[in-house]
């Protein structure tokens, strides 16, 4: 029941931000629910699927930039050029670029692109029994690999600076606080939506067989299930959501780069899932917000700091509370009702 | 053809800095499961105590930086072992996430010691030049590092199969249990092999300061190439280590000439995906009575 009342309060308090918030602080609130999304993502694989998934700032970066890539195509002046393209000195439309153009392609290519990718890493992966370390190490290994791909592809790909200087999104326009607004209910009501998937996912009967692969491979094996299929459909789906995330963060924030992609913001994604708790859909969403308004409250007074403090954070939290804050909280409540029923015997 | 012949040296020495670090990283792998993310932090730290040694006592102190800076990453490692891992072993997906919160502390610090732009460390004279072997190009730098990488791997092997301390580790890699039970100490084992491979990465460090720059983010722009080797490879296995570091170090600096950079990476890790559907476990591979 008490969780009821805080998912309608936390749902209350995301209605009535539009209305409350400076538009610059509800631009940094609709990029948290970005991450957040991301986090839902991850909490399936990492949580429910033990996969640790270092890689998903390349599902982010390719839904990010084939959003971009289309806002920039419709935004072209008269030659059909991205800006920076004509800088760079590219005088044709890359071949790549072309089917951007096409609203409906670019918003299929931010789901399909990322759940291929995903789905192909997956399944080679997977099916070869290549597992646990192994699987988060290629997912990195992945992340470093795409952003220098990025960075050197500089003529299609905008290199280092990558994609920038979005003015609209569709029909609204990013310059105006209405504009913004109509963003960030977008952003929320993916993240419900996602919400809501996950959570479908993980009560059905597919979330228990997960649950299982994560706990016992071998075991779900014996029983007749194919543990790798499981595990790249999960893995397909968290990137899905990644991808997802990527394309809002590019109208939301204006910019998608190399930067936002590499290792480090891979890895970045997981602090919040792993600070709120990974094994539970609302933690991991509510770590996710919590750690990067903290990112932005002290990047804004000491950026050093910062550093010290994530980094700090990660082991303070994988020392002392492993499940998180989440299980902080679940454990405190089962301490609480050991304690009552005691009492009543008593 | 004369340009690809003088790729050799510099694939052959890449491959030997990857050599360096990646045995410490699959010892710590295979032996006790531990994804060690700050590996990299330790190279860091092993090319600024060179850089820290030459200021003090000039260029010749080179030779002199190879054991200080084994002794100061092997410490360090030894302390994140002793303070942090050992609390961790059996899950070996936090610690790589504990290790990579280590390793953003440490790289901070360095940030805050010895200032965010790079330095850069002067190679000792006689190690500039080169010689012409049948044509190829060899600087002398590449070849001490070829040099060194190949002193350190007959150290391992033979650590590992003659001294009474290497047998106890081939132990407690092969069955951790039965080795305890055999009455070996098998913590005492664990924090050597943290000493020994994060000693090796600081060696490692020491070497990149021939061909580069030093600066904070050293260690994690060759920890992913680290852990591809370790991966195809086979954990905790030395012939395995070897033959990765050589095949990915070549590997990278042929498509890096044949293609560009940033192809080469993709290709790489293309190349890592095929290998690992003909042997999912690396090349080699320890027998367990695990299933797999």
């Amino acid at each position: 029941m008490s969780s009821r009342i805080a998912l309608a309060l936390c749902v209350l308090l995301l209605a009535v931000a539009p209305f409350t918030l400076s538009p610059f602080r509800l631009g940094l609130l609709a990029k948290y629910l970005c991450f957040a999304i991301v986090a839902v993502g991850i909490a399936l694989a990492w949580g429910q699927g033990g996969m640790l998934v270092l890689g998903q700032g390349v599902f982010f970066g390719l839904g990010g930039y084939a959003m971009g890539m289309y806002l920039k195509l419709s935004e072209a002046g008269s030659a059909g050029l991205p800006d920076f393209m004509v800088w760079s000195g590219v005088e044709e439309l890359p071949a790549l670029w072309k089917p951007f153009a096409n609203p409906v392609f670019a918003l299929a290519a931010v789901v399909l692109v990322p759940g291929l990718v995903a789905f192909l890493l997956g399944l080679l992966v997977f099916r070869q029994r290549v597992r646990g370390a192994y699987f988060a190490i290629l997912s990195q290994a992945l992340a470093a690999a795409f952003v220098i791909l990025l960075v050197g592809r500089q003529g299609i790909t905008g290199g280092t600076n990558g994609l920038t200087n979005f003015s609209r999104f569709f029909q609204l326009d990013l310059t105006d606080p209405n504009g913004q607004r109509a963003v960030y209910a977008i952003a929320a009501v993916v993240l419900g939506l996602v919400y809501l998937v996950a959570r479908l996912v993980i009560r059905g009967r597919f979330g228990r067989l997960l649950v299982a692969v994560r706990d016992g491979e071998d075991r779900v094996r014996f029983l007749g299930y194919d543990p790798a299929v499981v595990k790249t459909v999960t893995f397909t789906m968290s990137a899905v959501m990644a991808g997802l995330a990527g394309a809002l963060f590019v109208p939301i924030v204006g910019i998608i780069s190399p930067a936002l992609l590499g290792i480090v913001p891979s890895l970045e994604l997981l602090v919040g899932v792993a600070v709120g708790g990974r094994f539970v859909l609302a933690g991991a969403i509510g770590g996710a917000i919590l750690v990067n308004y903290a990112k932005t409250a002290f990047s804004e007074d000491f950026a050093e700091g910062w550093l010290y403090l994530q980094g700090g954070l990660f082991v303070l939290v994988l020392v002392f509370a492993p499940k998180g804050l989440a299980g902080l909280v679940t454990g405190a409540r089962e301490r609480l009702a050991a304690r009552v029923r005691k009492e009543r015997v008593a | 053809m004369e340009a690809l012949a003088n790729q050799l040296p510099i694939g052959l020495s890449i491959a030997a800095v990857l050599l360096l670090i990646a045995l410490g990283l699959t010892f710590t792998f295979g032996q006790m499961g531990v994804i060690n993310m700050a590996h990299g932090e330790f190279i860091m730290a092993g090319a600024y105590t060179a850089y820290l040694l030459q200021g003090w006592a000039g260029e010749q102190s080179f030779l002199l930086a190879l054991p200080v800076a084994f002794a100061v990453a092997g410490l360090l490692g030894l302390l994140l072992e002793w303070a942090l891992i050992r609390r961790f072993y059996g899950r070996p997906l936090d610690t790589l996430l504990l290790t990579w919160g280590v390793s953003l502390i440490l790289q901070q610090l360095a940030r805050d010691l010895f200032g965010a732009p790079n330095v850069q460390a002067t190679a000792p004279g006689w190690l500039t030049g080169g010689i012409d072997l049948m044509g190829v190009r060899m600087p002398y730098n590449r070849l001490f590092i070829l040099g060194l990488a190949v002193v350190c791997v007959v150290g391992v092997w033979w650590y590992l199969a003659k001294s009474p301390q290497g047998r106890r580790m081939r132990a407690v890699v092969q069955d951790r249990e039965l080795a305890a039970y055999s009455g070996i100490a098998t913590g005492r084992v664990d924090r050597f092999t943290f000493l020994l491979g994060s000693g090796l990465a600081g060696v490692a460090g020491v070497a990149l300061t021939l061909v580069g720059p030093v600066g904070p983010g050293l260690g994690t722009f060759y920890i992913v190439d680290a852990f591809l080797v370790v991966v195809a490879g086979g954990l905790g296995q030395l012939r395995g280590a070897v033959i990765a570091a050589v095949a990915l170090g070549m590997l990278n600096s042929f498509l890096e000439f044949w293609s560009d950079a940033s192809l080469a990476k993709v290709l790489v890790f293309v190349v890592v995906i095929a290998f690992l559907q003909v042997r999912p476990q690396g090349m080699f591979v320890l027998r367990g009575r695990s299933l797999v």
